[in-house]
């Protein structure tokens, strides 16, 4: 599933469906089970339907009637203080563990059985 | 009819966003060749699906990502409650998965499917990953051949990957 189609044709999976809604919203809009279930559905019948791979199927589905969501998305904002300087407002890359909430922290177990951590070795 | 527009083109804005911001240009997998396909061999009501998430989802006693090119996953049990689970990651909006964390870790729609008899059984177990790893590298040769191994021993039919 993706809702990002060139990066998604680049990597030239198998089988893909393509949702041309917000990233962060692969499998559906928040709180609306007949969407996310939709989505998921048409998934399953690309999956069982696609013969050529590489097939990348796009749903029927849009985010809202009104697209200017897709202009306010990743364009730099031009600092007007300085010339030509444009600030990069990504969030930056903290090397520990980013917890949702202070008590996911504590309640972390370091020995976490179902963490996976691989070699990491060159 | 409604006025559309075209997919965003994330290679493109990525491109733009990095030389306005003077980096060098983002290394983006291609893969020319075609990908290797197996056929599906029965109906998908009869088959056991495994779901795979790179948006950063974890369950709470789990320890959580970090964002500098963490290669590490996590193995969730597919009915863990939706109260324990949460999402970190730092290139999306996290809002709506907090909110509803179905829209990047839909386990509990495929649970749905499940009972509608759409699909034979989600597998018990789901592997989610942070996503945000700039070495290929390792993805290829240590991150995803893991889940491989992982599904395989899991005996899943087929395999839905939900990135970010």
């Amino acid at each position: 599933m993706s809702c990002a189609l060139s990066i998604t044709q680049a990597v030239n999976p198998p089988r893909a469906v393509f949702l041309d809604y917000p990233l962060g919203h692969t499998a559906g809009k928040p709180n609306d089970k007949s969407n996310q279930r939709r989505i998921m559905i048409d998934a399953i019948r690309a999956l069982e339907s696609i013969q050529a791979p590489g097939t990348i199927a796009t749903l029927n589905n849009q985010w809202a009637s009104d697209h200017s969501w897709k202009d306010m998305v990743m364009r730099p904002r031009a600092n007007t203080e300085r010339k030509s300087q444009h600030e990069d407002d990504r969030v930056e890359r903290y090397p520990d563990p980013q917890y949702q909430t202070e008590e996911d922290a504590r309640l972390a177990d370091p020995a976490c059985p179902t963490c996976v951590f691989l070699d990491d070795s060159e | 009819m409604a006025n559309t527009q075209p997919p965003i083109d994330y290679i493109e804005r990525t491109r733009s966003q990095y030389a306005a911001l003077r980096y060098e240009p983002y290394a983006w997998v291609h893969e020319p060749e075609p990908p290797p396909f197996t056929p599906i061999k029965k109906p998908l009501s009869d088959s056991r699906i495994a779901l795979i998430c790179s948006g950063g989802i974890y369950r709470q006693s789990q320890i959580a990502f970090h964002y500098k090119d963490d290669t590490s996953f996590r193995i969730i049990d597919t009915r863990a409650p939706k109260r324990e689970l949460r999402v970190t990651h730092f290139a999306y909006d996290l809002t709506d998965a907090r909110q509803d964390i179905n829209v990047v870790y839909p386990a509990e729609t495929l649970r749905d499917l499940e009972q509608l008899a759409v699909i034979g059984e989600l597998a018990p177990r789901a592997y989610t990953f942070m996503g945000g790893i700039y070495s290929s590298r390792k993805v290829r040769s240590q991150l995803a051949p893991a889940i491989v191994d992982r599904l395989v021993k899991d005996e899943v039919d087929v395999a839905i990957l939900v990135p970010v």
